[in-house]
């Protein structure tokens, strides 16, 4: 990611340390992961040091320190979709794809993930590829719906 | 600053306002196991190890003595069934990481831990934290860190500041409850830094 | 938009507001909340857009995109006002027949209408169908009227008049007073009452002082924040607004999950909305009080929805809790005096000061006032947000407005309270909800989840559940909650699988003890509760695992198996092309059989059997017939 870019990011809100979540937020959203030289850039502007922004990248799920893949699986493990059967399909995903949560496969096709619940509970068992949300799903249907990304 | 007068175990004691219960009962003489605690550190509380029953107003609880602040009129118990219980407990949880650290071994001994009632996850850290800390409180370097949460939570050194600073430093080693930092500094190096950086 | 000035210059616009609008003029309303957003209500609001322009009616009937109606399981709703005609789980296709009918010539479309379960009959309107008529909605209510886009339309139901009431005609004190008065406890975990925490920071001495609304809901099965603050930010923003006001703060924030994007978005929009109208900054309607908020967003962790965490986190840090033992009332963000509530307790707030203390605590019941939204997920015919007034027996909610159990199965539990709650068993079902209620039968009110369970969910796996949901949550930072949570997960996980111990029980009672009385924060203090309540009530199911290797609920994938009876095998080969493990033998008039070690377990089989041969059975805790040798797989029923 480009420096310059990230600068841009800092200057939306200001070099404070009070933003650095929101910084990295964005620059995880634009960018997809958090790479290093991106990481050393805010540390120095924001006057944090490098090891708390480590921390706090690798703590929170919505930040990334590796690249991603193509297509982003979320499998939603709520407790509604739980009792309804969310391992089935996370099964199901895990089958087809050759990995699991947390893992982007090597031709960076997917990354899989599992959150804990989207908000979508009258539709569970839910999961959601990139962004898309697929309700009601079956071990069958998840296959298929994979199917139809390359 | 005003004298705060309360009770540990029996004894009358006196400790300065805003004094917390571990330190007034270290100046009693009254002995409290801890773990993630040092004088030149903010209190962290991560341990556990230090958890005593306070009783104010006839209600009870069990709380941490390095954070907790005396008051005038407190009771402080420092050794009771329940607390036996949670310090035996909390030192076998760390036992399943750190089976063989001389710390632990002893602390096992006084209160009957056993070290095998868990299943084995031999990580030899225990989020102490005290490198950590001592590291940024203190030295004011930041050169090892904690990454990740949860059970997946680590301490790893940021090899650029590390490679720059720990060499002459190596003042958390002995910090480490159970050993394991030096290890982890030796690998990092081995790994990361090339001889003649460190000598330079 | 032109900056108010006074209390009267809302009243003047809000006049204008409502003049501009005929309230006879047909209205459609269509939710576009989260849920029925991802069952398609943008392609049936384009459809709308498209025939009603085709139609000529663009100009004559508006449409409105709102926040969620709560009847999610219904989606997508669509709401044809002055009648309030309800249509439900509508498509595209339907759009064009709606408005010919019941747009242009006032008739019905039966066909999407809600079916009465009991008499069979059609129901149109909304007060008339039981999930909404059983229902007390006065916070939730206003979702289904308004486009959370609009600021006019907030003012036009009556928005801000609580604000400008409180600025013009009450002193902070009062506000404080009023607030306590009505006994509005937190909505948001522990139920602590709202008034005596604001109070404690009105106290504080220090002068800089901050507000904040915990948006960061993250219990699994739960939403009812998200609705709220996508659905109605300024009721959220309006409460926030008198809480500052009731003890001199003067910046505030809204802590919210970006996993919400819509809410993010509403609120964002709405905050812009109201400082261009003169309701938030300097000087709010002429009254010399100032105010701002920001929006944070939350970057997924669960323990931010803990206080002390959730400041850590706004101060831009790791989103670890504080070992103090001041409440951060007193000293919270940055150190300074910080009231922090969460959403629905905002949004009661307005309602307080506009209706009175003494309105509120006729509602609901002496300990616990006014009304509580919760979500109804799980096992359950209507999924979806309801609010009820507290002490509503559980039963009313299950039955009455949730319609009950799907499938003639048979209700097992109620879990209330989120990860940190308990399992209700049936025989409590007459329990009053309200937050001592649940307290003492060992749940909890929680943010307000509800989760139905059936008599196919297993308790130990519920149990399991929950406590691997929160070992991953866990921030790590105590030993009893981290490493405790640890050991209880995989105790937990071998009774699961089959490889329970005599004595796992006592260990399993010692972790929570220890987690219980000496974990750092409320998240590790409550995490042994989901385990505790389990065995309270289902111990039995917990020994089945352990001595018999049994899984009572046929749940446990590593103790059942599935079977195809030979009996009632017809050979019609759905199993076999469905099953995805490609794990069953058979060929037409061949009885089919499931090779045990290829079989995953899923479950397509006994899915896809037709019921009237019923073939494939579950078993547990019994060995599996063998094979059946060759010669007699021919099949042999018939009829």
């Amino acid at each position: 990611m480009d420096i310059a870019r990230v600068d841009q990011i800092i200057d939306r809100y200001g070099a404070d340390e009070s933003y650095l979540i929101q910084v990295l937020l964005d620059i995880q959203t634009e960018n997809n992961w958090l790479p290093h030289e991106a990481l050393e850039r805010v540390a120095e502007r924001l006057r944090v040091p490098l090891s708390r922004i480590l921390h706090i990248a690798t703590f929170y799920k919505a930040f990334s320190t590796v690249p991603k893949g193509r297509h982003r699986i979320h499998v939603c493990m709520g407790t509604a979709c739980h009792v309804r059967g969310a391992q089935r399909v996370l099964d199901a995903v895990q089958e087809a794809t050759g990995i699991k949560p947390g893992e982007t496969d090597l031709e960076l096709k997917f990354s899989l993930e599992t959150v804990n619940c989207l908000g979508c509970c009258a539709l569970g068992p839910v999961m959601e590829i990139d962004g898309k949300t697929y309700g009601k799903m079956t071990p069958a249907e998840t296959a298929e719906a994979l199917r139809n990304h390359d | 600053m005003s004298e705060v007068r309360l009770q540990i175990d029996g004894q009358e004691v006196a400790a300065p306002e805003g004094a917390t219960v571990l330190e007034a009962a270290q100046g009693a003489g009254i002995p409290i196991p801890t773990l993630c605690h040092h004088e030149k550190l903010e209190p962290f509380g991560s341990c556990r190890l230090c958890t005593v029953e306070v009783e104010r107003g006839g209600r009870k609880q069990h709380v941490v003595s390095c954070v907790y602040p005396v008051a005038e009129g407190l009771t402080v118990r420092t050794r009771t069934p329940e607390i036996e219980r949670i310090r035996r407990v909390i030192l076998e949880l760390y036992l399943a990481h750190a089976p063989e650290a001389p710390r632990l071994k002893a602390l096992a001994e006084e209160y009957g831990a056993d070290k095998d009632r868990f299943g084995k996850e031999s990580s030899f850290c225990i989020h102490c934290g005290l490198c950590v800390r001592y590291c940024a409180e203190v030295k004011k370097k930041h050169a090892v860190g904690f990454i990740n949460r949860g059970t997946k939570k680590e301490i790893a050194f940021v090899p650029d500041i590390a490679a720059r600073e720990c060499w002459k430093c190596k003042e958390c080693f002995p910090l480490c409850p159970t050993s394991w930092l030096q290890a982890a500094y030796v690998l990092v190096e081995g790994i990361l830094f090339p001889r003649e950086e460190q000598q330079a | 938009m032109e900056r108010l000035h006074s209390p009267a210059e809302l009243e003047a616009f809000r006049k204008a507001v409502l003049t501009d609008r005929a309230p006879d003029q047909p209205c459609i309303t269509l939710c576009a909340g989260s849920a029925c957003h991802a069952c398609g209500c943008n392609d049936v609001a384009e459809a709308v857009r498209v025939e009603l322009a085709k139609q000529g009616l663009a100009d004559r009937v508006h449409l409105r995109l709102t926040g969620c109606h709560g009847f999610c399981e219904r989606g997508p709703i669509l709401v044809i006002q002055p009648e309030s005609v309800c249509y439900f789980q509508l498509t595209a296709a339907d759009v064009p027949e709606i408005i010919e009918k019941t747009v242009k010539a006032g008739e019905r479309v039966e066909r999407l209408l809600y079916v009465d379960p009991d008499s069979g009959d059609p129901l149109a309107r909304e007060d008339e169908i039981p999930f909404y008529k059983h229902q007390q909605r006065i916070v939730f209510g206003s979702n289904g009227s308004i486009d959370p886009k609009s600021i006019e339309d907030y003012v036009a139901i009556g928005g801000y008049s609580a604000l400008a009431k409180a600025l013009s005609e009450m002193t902070p004190e009062q506000v404080l007073d009023e607030v306590k008065r009505a006994n509005l406890r937190g909505r948001g975990g522990g139920g602590f009452p709202a008034g005596i925490k604001w109070e404690g920071t009105r106290n504080a001495p220090d002068p800089v002082k901050y507000v904040v609304v915990n948006a960061d809901e993250g219990d699994p099965g739960a939403y009812m924040d998200r609705s709220l603050l996508e659905g109605n930010p300024h009721a959220v923003l309006e409460g926030l607004i008198l809480g500052a006001y009731a003890v001199g703060a003067h910046e505030g924030y809204v802590y919210v999950r970006q996993e919400y994007p819509l809410a993010v978005e509403n609120v964002t929009l709405a905050i812009q909305k109201a400082e261009e109208l003169g309701l938030l900054g300097d000087d709010i309607l002429g009254s010399g009080f100032s105010f701002r908020v920001k929006v944070h967003r939350g970057a997924g962790a669960f323990v931010c929805g803990e206080s002390t965490a959730l400041m850590t986190a706004l101060e831009g840090r790791v989103g670890e809790p504080r070992p103090k033992y001041i409440r951060s009332n007193v000293r919270g963000l940055w150190n300074r005096p910080t009231v922090l509530n969460n959403v629905e307790t905002w949004a009661n707030v307005p309602l307080i000061i506009q209706n009175g203390a003494d309105w509120f605590t006729r509602i609901g019941t002496e300990t616990s006032s006014g009304t509580k939204i919760f979500s109804i997920v799980g096992k359950i015919t209507n999924t979806g947000l309801v609010e009820v007034p507290m002490g509503m027996p559980l039963r009313d909610i299950v039955y009455k407005i949730g319609g009950g159990i799907p499938g003639g199965k048979r209700l097992k539990a109620v879990q209330t309270g989120g990860p940190s709650g308990g399992c209700l068993p049936e025989h409590m079902l007459d329990l009053p909800v309200g937050f001592d209620e649940l307290t003492q039968a060992g749940s909890m009110m929680g943010s307000g989840g509800m989760i139905v369970m059936d008599e196919d969910t297993c308790m130990v796996d519920v149990a399991r559940y929950f406590i691997e949901f929160l070992t991953d949550e866990s921030c790590g930072k105590c030993v009893p909650c981290r490493e405790g949570l640890r050991q209880m997960l995989a105790i937990l996980t071998r009774i699961c699988r089959g490889e329970g111990r005599d004595g796992d029980l006592e260990i399993l009672e010692d972790l929570s003890v220890v987690a219980k009385e000496a974990a750092l924060c409320g998240l590790g203090k409550s995490a042994p509760n989901p385990f505790l309540s389990t065995l309270r009530y289902f111990r039995d199911e917990y020994e089945a695992h352990i001595r018999e290797k049994r899984c009572p609920a046929l749940s446990c994938k590593d103790l059942i198996a599935f079977h195809i009876d030979p009996d009632r095998c017809r050979a019609c080969g759905r199993c076999r092309r469905k099953c995805p493990a490609e794990a069953i033998s058979g060929a037409k008039n061949v009885i089919h059989q499931i090779d045990q070690d290829l079989c995953t377990k899923c479950g397509t089989c006994l899915e896809v059997c037709p019921e009237r041969f019923g073939a494939v059975r579950k078993i547990s805790g019994e060995p599996v017939p063998p094979p059946l040798p060759e010669d007699q797989r021919t099949v042999r029923a018939r009829g």
